[in-house]
Parts: C-alpha cells; structure tokens; sequence
C-alpha cells in the first residue's frame, strides 16, 4: 500500500462525474472514508459529521476538505441576513463610511440584500412592515433546503397565518431549523432580457476567511425562465414565472435541453453594454463583486477558519430593472448536475480549476500552507479579494486604483473593491 | 452617346421622384415655412436665408443622410432606354433563372396550403384576435401543431439551383481542369481578387488599429479603443480637427467609422445612423398598424415563420432568448407593403396569388405574402443578433427591416449583382482555388466540394454559427463597406485556417465536422491574416 506514497488520496460521497473525471486525470487514489485520506469532497451532510463534537475526528495536516465547518452562517439564508445585519450594525457602531446611510434611512452601500425576517420570531416586525406596503409581494423560504423546494410567494397576511405566534389555530411553532422560514420582499422589477425574468449564478472560492483570500470564476450564468414574467397576482402559484431553479425549470413546458435556458455572463455583458452603456454595465459588474466581498467580510469573524477546508459557493443574484444587484442567497453545495453539454465542460473546468488552487501541483497538500497560488493555476479564476495583498499596499493602492477609474482601464477592477477605493469613490 | 453627366442628372432626377413623396420632404417644408416667423429670414433673400436656417437646424444634415441612403441602396441608373428589369437584374439569363426558381417556391407552397387544407391567408376570428392580443408579447410560449408544416426551402436545395446555373452564350467546351474553375459554381461572373480586395478593405489592414483585435487584453485598452471611441462619443475630448459625426449625425461619415469596428456601447446608434433609421412617432404608428394587421388576419407563412423560430432560434445559445421578439418582427414583416419597393432594384419578384376562384384575373391578384418574401429555414436568423442591439420593437423591426432591403435579400436571390449569392459563392471559390489550390484539389477529390460547406454560412451571413460579438463585428463591416464580398472572404479565410486539418480528412462528413464549430472564431484577425499576411 506505500506503493502509491506520494499520489493524492481521494474520497467523496457525492457521486458525480465531473468531480470523478478530475480526480482521475490527476492519478489521484480512490480510497474509502475509513482509510487515509488526503482529499474528501464531501456532501454538507458529512462536513457536519466530521466536525462534530461527538463524532468528529481531528484532520491531520495533509488533509483537506471542501467545505467550512460552519459554512451555514453564510449559507444558511437566516444566518446569512443575520450576519449581514450585524456587520452593517457593526460599521456603524464603528463610524465606518461605509455604513452610511441615505435621507430615507437605507445603507447607500451595504443594502444588498432584500429586507427580510425570521419566521415566527420576527412575525411581528413583519407585519409592521408588510402593512407599510400592503401590495407588495414577499416570498417564503424554507431555511433548510435547497433547489426552490418549499418556496412559495404570498401577497396577503392570512397566507403565512400558521407562522403569528398567537395564532390559535397553530400550537406554538417550534424553533427547530426544520421548520423556520425566512420571508423576503420579492423583488417585483427584475431587469427582464427578451421579456424574461433570469438570475445570475456565480462561482466563489474561498481558501481563507481570516485574511479573507476569494476568487470570482469568470464563466458564471444566467438562469432564464422558461415562461414570460409577469407580476400580474395570478400567476404567484406559477413557479415557472417566479423561481429560476433549474431544478424546477427543468420540469417545465418549454425546458430546453440544448441551452437549457442559460445565459453565459459575458452575452449579458454584451447585452447590456449594448443597450444601457458600457459605465452602467462596468458598474453593475464592480456592484457585483462589492456585494460578494461585503457577504463574505460580514461572515468571516464568526467563520470557524479551519487550515483543512476551502469552499467553493454558489452565489444567486438578482438585478433589477434599475440595474442593482440584489443577493438572494449563497449556496455551499452548488449542483454539479450538468442539464446540458455546456454545463458539463464548464463544471468540469469549475472543478478542475478549483482543484488546481485548492491543492497546489496536485501534490499531497499540506494545510499549512500560506495558500496564495501563483496566478498561472487560476484558470478562469480571477482573484476577487486579497486581504492581506489589500493591508500591504495600503496608500499606494489609493493613487493606483484612482487612475484606474479615470482612464477606464478594464484591468481587474475586482481587486479593487476593498475598503481603500471606497474612501476615493467618494 | 450618352452624355457625359446624363448618368448624373438621372441619379438625382430619381433620388428627388422618390423624396417627394416622403415625410422628410413634408417636415422639410414645414420648418421652411415656420421659419419665415423667423425676424433673421428676410424677404430679398428668401431663398439664401431659408438654406441657410436649414443647415444650422441640422435638417440640411438630415436631408443629406435620405440621399446619401438612397445612394447606398439604390444601384446607379443604366442607360435611359433600357427597361426597368435591367435595374433588377441585367442578365437575361440570371433573371430567367430567378423566375424559375420563384415557380417552384410558389408551387411548393401552394401543394402545402392545399394538402393541408389550409388557406393562404383568412381572417381571424374575434375570440381568436382577442387572444392572440393577449399573447403578443409571448408566442414563443404558444405551442402550435407544426408537424405537418415543413420549410418552403433550405439553402441547400437553393445551392442545388445555383449550381445548375449556365450562361447559354458561353461555351465552356473544354473539359475541366485546373486553369478553369473547378468549383460547383459554372457561371463566368467577375469577382475581384485578392490585390483588388486588399485595396476595397483597405481600412483593415495589418497597421490599422481594429475593434476585435485591439481591444483585446494583451493591448492596454487606452491605447487603441479609446481613441476610437472618442471620436464616436458626443461630448468626449475631441480633437478639434476631428468632426464628431454622432452630435452632428452624419451617416456618411458614421459608414467610414465603423469600417474599423464599433464599439458596443456605441454600435446600436451607429447602425441606425448608418442606415437612417430615426424611429419617429410615424414609424412607431406603421409598425403597430402591421401589428394590427397580423393580428385581423392569418397567413399560412406565420406557420412557416413560427416552425423557422422554433428549429433555429429558439435552440441557439445566443438568441433563445429573443425567441418571442422574433416572432413580433417576423409577422409584421411578412404583412409590410412597403418592402416591395425593394424589388425594383431586387431579382427578385414578389409572388402573386389570386383570390379563391378568380385564378389568373390579374384584377383579383394579390402579392403573397403581402410583403412579397417567402421565410426559408433559417430566416430568422437574420434578426436575432440584432436583439442584442435594440430593445424596443418598433425600432428592432425598422432596423431589420433596412438590413433586409439593403442587404439580406441579395443572399437568396439570384442575380449577378457582385453582393448576390452567386457572386459571393464564385468569390469564395476562386479565392480558395487560387490561394489554397492544395486544399480545394483535396476536397474536391474526397467529394467535399467547399461551397457545400460554407453555403450556408453565407446564406445566413455567418448568424448561428459565430459568437455574437464577432458577428457583431462582421456586420459592423457590412454596413461600413455597403457590401456583402466580406462574407466569401470570411469563409475563405475559415478554411484558410483551418487547412492543416482539412488536409488529413477524407470525407465530405469529416470536413463537416472539422468546421462544424466556428463559435470560437475571432474574425477580424482571419480576415486580416488571409488578405493582408498570406502571400498572393
């Protein structure tokens, strides 16, 4: 068994052949969960086992896994509106201008998620809200799961009547995570392309929270729905009009299997460069990235930054007809099911990129290491936010980053989205 | 004899026939008469001062992009005897051809209405008007039956027809060989060579900077794009010596521009200048008449159109998205009288048909479709990149619908214009025979014959089979050169690249599916390298 000393040992329990071909092309080693491993690709099932304080066992330093083990602060959609609001709180205890606010009480740049509650537990600041607006329309999700399960939109109180803790028809909802909903204003004037509604979907790596080290993958996609949106109140039963799973689009009508619906990023560029000008797109694009960097920078002091894990998440954005981003909810498990031939060569290059950063040379990895890749490996990774590259520059990335903006450059604009370009933008 | 300005004193006496009739020419009237409020316009020197408030108020400019269209579109007048087929086409035998094929298209239509019980046009009724009102904005969701409907033609039956072509008064006794032409196309029309293209498509050569390749990474962005972006942009940093054509709309000078490429931000006003389309509330009111019309009346062609989008479009990576914008432009196109201005200057000639039981009594014929232009397969291709320009209806359908009077019509009609289809077909192969005479030998020996191959691309202008931003930029130059020649040259320069593997395959099948993906393609580079790198 010391033959192969020196190959990477591989286990997963998620069955896919995008993952599988990429550990094959590498000479990695299949072996089995009980035997020495050096890399696990596990479900978020498991990532719960192994870190668990009855059943977890300790990693050694040539182990790595895929997920963090408490990812759910980010990805659990409760938690993650948590976290935020703790941040912006946070930011303004500390005067940062970043948390500043506008004439009508709303963070001119850290409000980038939809107003959203806890249900049952903030049903009734809920209701104050919904009865400001009463025609608006909010949606209901599930904390727990994933794929649009359990997703539903309501337009009237008495639809989520079971979730008022006085109700007497309900006995007192219990606080388990089974359970619990969050319900968040349904943005009602998505930026529709052809007349149809579409999300964004965007790849982000992150191999340290503290110092925050993440990477945008550049071929991230358009999810379209397969039928026409409308806002009209009669279709709020019609997934196929409001969700944009591909998970539930699949099953409808008019799912197509050679596109399946998907747009790539750079055909929304160019539309949109096309339509609406090239400073509205740019800033559309850097808003994105802004929203991604603020998301992680507010979960990362409670993230437990464990040296054995990276994580590949799956973020879901929405733009709205007056091209503002809204981020709708972060995934730890992003689908590697591929609907279509395309889907296919991008998960492969997704993981295989990934791979190529997470475990430097394909080598046995040592988690020790200080996990800054040299920029040949990233693959269609580009570096989204470098803490400690960001601290190190300090003034001089000031002036570098203002001519940036005068001249137009296209350069990587992400790299610019720490806290010192702010300050310029302002 | 003619005179020598006789040429001249027609083109002008036909471009004023045809802008008296327009609203141009009313607007134009209007303002001079309005401007006689004018306390600068005096009575001694009506006529000078009208002219000129005219040019200040940027209506000269406005009159001076209708003619300079008129010009584009319309081919110079030949002879004053001769008679108006010969602004069509002049070739006897061309024409000959044409109407033949028109026969066939027509009949095949006519067997499809009546084997499928189906009249070629009917009113609709109410309930069915209300409903598809209802729809309009979403057809693409209406799931028809059209398993029964099946595409009036393909391209390739039509290359079949042009392959067929002869010239009777030329005897080509000699057995082929490689002093003649030994591609599929056998009519001696001139086409130009590469020394004669180099100096038409001047403005991409090698030491000119290109939107496409020099605005790619590797060159610092502030170095080329902004340069030509500035002299796009209103209201930018502008040298004083440099006009800015889009403040001052000046298509003319907007043609020359985007010879070099557009940038994206700036390409949808640029083509619409270019091709002088202004979307004035009278256009916006004709096209929603047209949807009117489409909506009071059936036409067989719509099954035709909707199974066209459903088998192409609606498939495309690119443009399943605008699925239910095509079907917007594409009906109201088939029910527009106005297109059939076009075929004076077209091969073509609109389809007639006559009403139910009136056969043959020319005072009971109408045109079929209304707009005189049966969709084949893959007609819809000819709109759907430009969904990627403009959004509003009304504008995407007057955009479309110059691009096909202008140009999208020459590739499937057969003519000997030198943007036709026969024309680009004979282009493309003499280049290849006389550049590439290894590779076309080759193919032609494994039955591969290239025109078999890259028909297609040519037919549709490259829609479907590039990446839209370098089908962008290919029409970028279509417009900009008023010419379809970039297409064979294009297709050429596919090949071109693609040698070394077209070399080793042996089979008409391995040839297609070496060339079968071209969405990885960066055009303007090909072209460049094969007109102005490759050794003549």
């Amino acid at each position: 068994l010391r033959i192969m000393a020196g190959k990477v040992k591989w286990v997963t329990d998620i069955e896919k052949s995008v993952l599988i071909n990429n550990f094959e092309k590498r000479g990695w080693i299949q072996v089995a969960e009980n035997e020495d491993w050096n890399f696990y690709w596990m479900s978020v099932q498991t990532i719960r086992n192994v870190f668990s304080v009855e059943t977890g066992y300790r990693l050694s330093d040539d182990q790595i896994v895929n997920h963090f083990p408490n990812h759910y602060e980010l990805t659990r959609k409760d938690l993650m509106v948590k976290n935020i609001k703790r941040y912006r709180k946070e930011l303004e205890k500390e005067g940062s201008p970043l948390a500043e606010k506008d004439e009508n009480g709303k963070y001119i740049y850290l409000d980038f998620v939809p107003v959203t509650f806890m249900l049952p537990a903030d049903y009734n600041l809920f209701v104050e809200e919904f009865r400001k607006n009463p025609s608006s329309t909010w949606i209901m999700k599930p904390c727990g799961k994933a794929q649009g399960k359990g997703i539903f939109l309501i337009n009237k109180l008495s639809q989520i009547k079971k979730w008022s803790r006085d109700s007497k028809t309900s006995s007192f909802v219990s606080q388990s995570s089974k359970e619990a909903y969050v319900i968040s204003l349904y943005i009602n004037n998505p930026l529709l392309i052809g007349g149809k509604k579409f999300d964004l979907r965007l790849y982000v790596l992150v191999s340290t929270y503290r110092p925050l080290r993440c990477y945008m993958y550049k071929l991230g996609f358009c999810r379209f729905c397969t039928v026409k949106y409308t806002p009209s109140t009669s279709e709020l039963d019609n997934m196929f009009v409001h969700l944009t799973n591909v998970a539930i689009q699949k099953h409808g009508d008019d799912y197509n299997h050679i596109h399946g619906g998907k747009w790539t990023v750079s055909n929304l560029r160019l539309y949109l460069e096309s339509t609406r000008g090239k400073e509205v797109t740019n800033k559309l694009f850097d808003e994105i990235h802004w929203i991604i960097v603020q998301s992680l920078k507010a979960v990362a002091p409670v993230m437990n930054n464990d040296k054995h894990c990276f994580e590949c998440y799956g973020y879901d954005i929405i733009i709205d007809d007056k091209l503002k981003p809204w981020l709708i909810e972060v995934n730890a498990s992003p689908s590697l099911t591929s609907s279509t031939a395309n889907d296919r060569i991008l998960k492969y290059n997704l993981i295989n990129d990934t791979l190529n950063i997470a475990v430097p040379n394909g080598e046995i990895p040592d988690c020790k290491w200080n996990k800054s890749p040299p920029k040949e490996v990233l693959g269609n990774y580009e570096v989204l936010y470098d803490e400690e590259m960001a601290q190190s520059d300090g003034p001089d990335r000031d002036l570098r980053s203002r001519s940036g903006q005068s001249t137009g450059v296209k350069g990587n604009r992400a790299r610019d989205s720490g806290k010192p370009v702010l300050t310029t933008w302002k | 004899m003619l005179e020598p300005d006789s040429g001249l004193s027609l083109t002008i006496a036909r471009i004023v026939q045809r802008l008296k009739g327009s609203s141009l020419h009313s607007q134009l009237e209007r303002q001079a008469r309005v401007s006689l409020h004018n306390p600068d316009i005096k009575l001694e020197s009506l006529k000078e001062d009208i002219k000129d408030f005219l040019k200040t108020s940027g209506w000269e400019k406005k009159l001076q992009n209708a003619v300079y269209s008129e010009l584009n579109v319309f081919p110079s007048p030949c002879h004053p005897a001769a008679p108006p087929e010969h602004m069509k086409e002049p070739l006897a035998y061309m024409r000959k051809a044409q109407g033949s094929w028109e026969k066939r298209i027509l009949k095949s239509l006519n067997s499809m209405s009546t084997e499928l019980s189906i009249p070629l046009a009917q009113k609709r009724p109410v309930s069915e008007q209300k409903e598809l009102l209802n729809k309009w904005n979403e057809m693409g969701t209406d799931e028809p039956d059209l398993s029964l409907f099946r595409p009036v033609y393909a391209p390739k039956d039509f290359l079949e027809v042009l392959m067929n072509l002869r010239n009777p008064n030329y005897e080509n006794g000699e057995q082929p060989s490689f002093r003649n032409h030994l591609g599929l196309i056998q009519v001696p029309l001139k086409v130009k060579d590469i020394p004669e293209l180099k100096e038409d498509f001047s403005e991409l050569g090698l030491n000119i900077g290109q939107l496409g390749i020099d605005d790619s990474s590797q060159v610092p962005p502030e170095f080329f794009e902004n340069e030509h972006v500035r002299v796009g942009q209103k209201g930018m940093d502008l040298f004083s010596s440099v006009i800015n054509f889009l403040v001052e709309q000046d298509s003319a000078a907007a043609q020359q521009y985007v010879r070099q490429g557009c940038p994206t931000a700036l390409r949808a006003d640029l083509w619409a200048l270019i091709l002088n389309i202004s979307n004035q509330p009278e256009d916006i009111l004709y096209y929603e008449q047209l949807k009117s019309n489409v909506i009071q009346h059936d036409l067989l062609v719509d099954s035709l159109i909707y199974k066209d989008v459903k088998l192409t479009a609606s498939n495309d990576d690119y443009y399943f998205v605008f699925e239910d914008y095509l079907y917007q432009v594409l009906l109201c196109f088939s029910r527009d009288t106005s297109v059939l201005e076009h075929f004076t200057y077209s091969s073509a000639t609109p389809p007639k048909s006559y009403i139910r039981g009136k056969l043959g009594m020319e005072e009971y014929a109408v045109f079929y479709p209304p707009n005189g232009v049966i969709p084949f397969h893959g007609f819809s291709m000819y709109v759907a990149p430009l969904c990627f320009l403009y959004h509003e209806p009304s504008k995407l359908y007057q955009i479309f619908r110059e691009m096909y009077v202008r140009f999208f019509f020459r590739l499937h009609s057969i003519s000997s214009h030198p943007s036709g289809i026969v024309s680009l077909c004979l282009l493309f192969e003499t280049l290849l025979q006389t550049h590439l005479p290894q590779l076309f030998y080759h193919l032609r020996e494994i039955g591969a014959q290239p025109l078999r191959i890259s028909f297609k691309w040519m037919v549709r202008a490259f829609s479907g089979y590039l990446a839209t931003d370098q089908l962008l930029l290919l029409w970028d130059r279509i417009l900009g050169y008023n010419s379809l020649e970039i297409l064979a040259v294009l297709a050429a320069a596919v090949f071109a690249f693609r040698a070394v593997n077209l070399m080793e395959v042996t089979s008409l099948a391995a040839a297609e599916a070496v060339l079968a993906d071209l969405s990885t393609l960066k055009v303007m580079p090909l072209l460049q390298i094969f007109l102005f790198a490759t050794v003549t």
